[in-house]
């Protein structure tokens, strides 16, 4: 088997609490927010990795420990096979052109007093690139890429619409021929008949180009039509994982089973109404702080099976099916 | 056809704003009927003037820089020119707003109890202590855990989900007959919605409360709207019962947002169909015909005279109608293409 492009065991990003008062944590040790409290991932060449969860779950912060713009607090993070887990911002220099990032805001990701040639081409600057026939012949291309107008050189961000300006984010991530994009809920700003045009593109790039995706996002619909293989994270950890046919059909933890059934479809009709309320799972409840997840099993608060082994031991993610893992105690049985 | 259990009639609704840029004529002469006790859903994209639309039914905008043409009947009262008195003995009482983001629209300097105890107090004079109860009760019936507790406690100390449940609660506050709900849910993360439109659903079997849904979530529509009206850029281009626009869309543009939404269930080898193009800019008045033309990719017809100069009306049998130049054969061909799973 081949080096994993990126690498992470046990990865883990515990942020400091802030709290009020004079002695704001009391005795006790500092509180911290357990952001990303563990997660082991590999992500090969060319593949496509879907990140969901709900807010609050950790995979922005997973994703933005996956290029190294945080530092984790423990674990490791490996590029090609090199630790990168502490790498210094020099020794991350030539690392950063590989792995490239799209944004979920459109409008805040893209400097508004700059022309969208210069958005594109500063990458290519700060990393000495000097492209076969100029930056500016290069910009053209990678608009055209992302299919934009290369005449489009000189206008400003602020006269495209948001899924044109997503474009713009995507040629400038292209800019550095990276190969690993970690796009962070890149099309949920966009507009409904907007959101398609996006996810077909980064979908196109990564067939065509060979470009590995790590696509974080809330939307488990969207995830389904991009990612191989997805994975499913509740407070800052990983519950399940698995392909996406696994996973979409015959989700194995309680939480990816209620999470697949709340999604409403755009279905009116009444057999199909009926049949999502016969699979519909009922959370009660919200995601608990992760400041004070709650002992065990981090779900068990909201878990409709629940029962007392939940709140002593937290569950190992285990492989339950070829290539398939759950951290649950009593997973789903697998269904069809 | 407007009868006695028609509780919110819109004709020829039109909204101009004054901008700084320009004239933006935001809605385009809107005609709808709310049933009593059923719910609308309006759905559209950012800018199609679906919360314009909303915003004018409660008399919610600037009277400085919009004009407001056409008639909106609540129940046989005129809102359209209806002075700010009458509209404020409405608002509240007899027709009420949830928002988007309940962090802005809470203050966050007082209790939420204290918010729905002013507001209980304003329309009905009631007393501290009963206005107090009143807020309690409305927590409670919103589903939110010892609401005896939490009536003293401020926003920010409240989840997202909760939050949205007390403006369900504010709003509740007099048993308004009519609830405004624009895009309650889509902050929230699915699980939470789920529960979010449960409780409406609740609210609505209970009391009869009509609702107006505004979303551009076609899948929360297809959960619990009785009808559907589709906005683009300002106008209605489809309007009938749920599952006929949802299963037999009339209009290229509700065919082309049906076939654009991922699904959970559908053939994942397929790619997706996004709609071509972007959204029209409202700023400075469309070009004639239709207005969704420029995206629009019907076989055999882009390009025929009609739709360039002529400005499609709603038509089409059994309240489904559609705003579209197609002919009945050529509509029918649109629901060929949807992605609906066999059930």
């Amino acid at each position: 088997m081949t080096t994993p492009l990126l690498e992470a065991v046990g990865l883990t990003k515990h942020f400091p609490v802030r709290g009020t008062g004079v002695l704001p944590w009391g005795r006790g040790p500092r509180p911290v927010l357990r952001a990303v409290d563990g997660i082991d991932l590999t992500i090969r060449a060319g593949e496509s990795l879907g990140v969901v969860g709900e807010s609050g779950c950790g995979k922005s912060t997973a994703g933005r420990l996956l290029t190294r713009l945080l530092e984790p607090t423990s674990g490791v993070l490996r590029y090609r096979g090199e630790e990168i887990t502490h790498a210094s911002r020099k020794q991350l220099a030539p690392i950063r052109s590989e792995i490239q990032m799209v944004f979920q805001d459109p409008y805040a990701s893209l400097n508004p007093r700059q022309t969208v040639g210069a958005i594109i081409s500063t990458p290519m600057e700060v990393h000495g690139l000097q492209p076969a026939g100029g930056r500016r012949a290069r910009v053209g291309e990678l608009l055209e890429t992302v299919g934009l107008n290369p005449e489009h050189y000189n206008r400003f961000p602020h006269e495209f619409s948001g899924g044109q300006r997503q474009r713009i984010g995507i040629a400038r991530a292209l800019a550095l021929e990276p190969r690993i994009i970690v796009a962070d809920e890149p099309v949920s700003a966009l507009d409904v008949s907007i959101q398609a045009q996006v996810v077909n593109l980064m979908q196109g790039l990564q067939r065509e180009l060979g470009i590995a995706f790590v696509f974080i996002a809330h939307d488990l619909a969207v995830v389904r039509h991009f990612s191989q293989r997805v994975m499913v994270m509740y407070l800052g950890a990983v519950v399940e994982s698995g392909s996406r046919e696994q996973l979409y059909g015959s989700p194995r933890h309680p939480y990816t089973k209620a999470l697949l059934s709340a999604v409403p479809e755009p279905d009116p009709r009444p057999a199909a109404r009926a049949a999502a309320a016969a699979g519909q799972v009922r959370l009660t409840g919200d995601v608990p702080s992760p400041v004070d997840p709650p002992s065990g099993c981090r779900f068990r608060t909201r878990c409709p099976k629940a029962q007392d082994l939940c709140a002593l031991e937290r569950p190992e993610l285990r492989e339950l099916t070829d290539g398939q893992l759950a951290a649950c105690h009593f997973p789903e049985e697998p269904s069809g | 056809m407007t009868d006695d259990q028609t509780f919110l009639s819109v004709r020829g609704l039109s909204v101009r704003f004054r901008t700084e840029d320009g004239p933006v004529q935001a809605v385009e002469n809107l005609s709808f009927d709310l049933t009593r006790g059923t719910t609308l859903g309006i759905v559209g994209e950012s800018g199609s003037g679906k919360s314009v639309t909303s915003l004018s039914v409660l008399g919610l905008h600037d009277p400085a820089r919009t004009t407001v043409e056409g008639s909106i009947m609540l129940d046989g009262t005129e809102l359209v020119g209806a002075s700010e008195a009458v509209l404020r003995g409405l608002r509240g009482r007899r027709m009420a707003m949830v928002f988007q983001d309940a962090l802005t629209a809470l203050s966050p300097y007082y209790s939420v109890g204290e918010q729905i105890a002013e507001t209980y107090r304003r329309h009905t004079g009631g007393g501290r202590s009963r206005s107090r109860a009143r807020a309690v009760e409305l927590l409670g019936r919103v589903g939110i855990p010892s609401p005896e507790r939490r009536v003293d406690d401020y926003p920010h100390q409240f989840s997202g989900g909760m939050r949205q449940r007390v403006m369900i609660a504010m709003a509740l506050t007099c048993d308004p007959e009519l609830l405004i709900a624009d895009e309650p849910t889509t902050a929230l993360d699915v699980t939470v919605q789920a529960q979010i439109l449960e409780l409406l659903a609740g609210l609505q079997a209970e009391f009869g409360t009509s609702i107006v849904l505004i979303t551009h979530d076609l899948g929360v529509i297809a959960g619990c709207a009785d009808d559907v009206l589709v906005m683009y850029a300002g106008r209605c281009v489809e309007h009938g019962p749920v599952e006929e626009v949802l299963t037999r869309p009339q209009h290229p543009y509700t065919a082309g947002l049906l076939r654009s939404v991922p699904r959970i269930r559908s053939d994942v080898d397929q790619p997706l169909l996004p709609v071509p193009g972007n959204p029209p800019s409202l700023l400075g008045g469309l070009p004639p015909g239709c207005s969704f033309r420029p995206r629009c990719d019907s076989p055999g017809l882009v390009g025929s005279g009609a739709c360039g100069t002529e400005r499609p009306e709603l038509s089409g049998p059994d309240g489904h109608r559609a705003a579209c130049h197609l002919t009945r054969e050529q509509r029918g061909a649109l629901t060929d293409l949807l992605p609906l799973t066999e059930i």
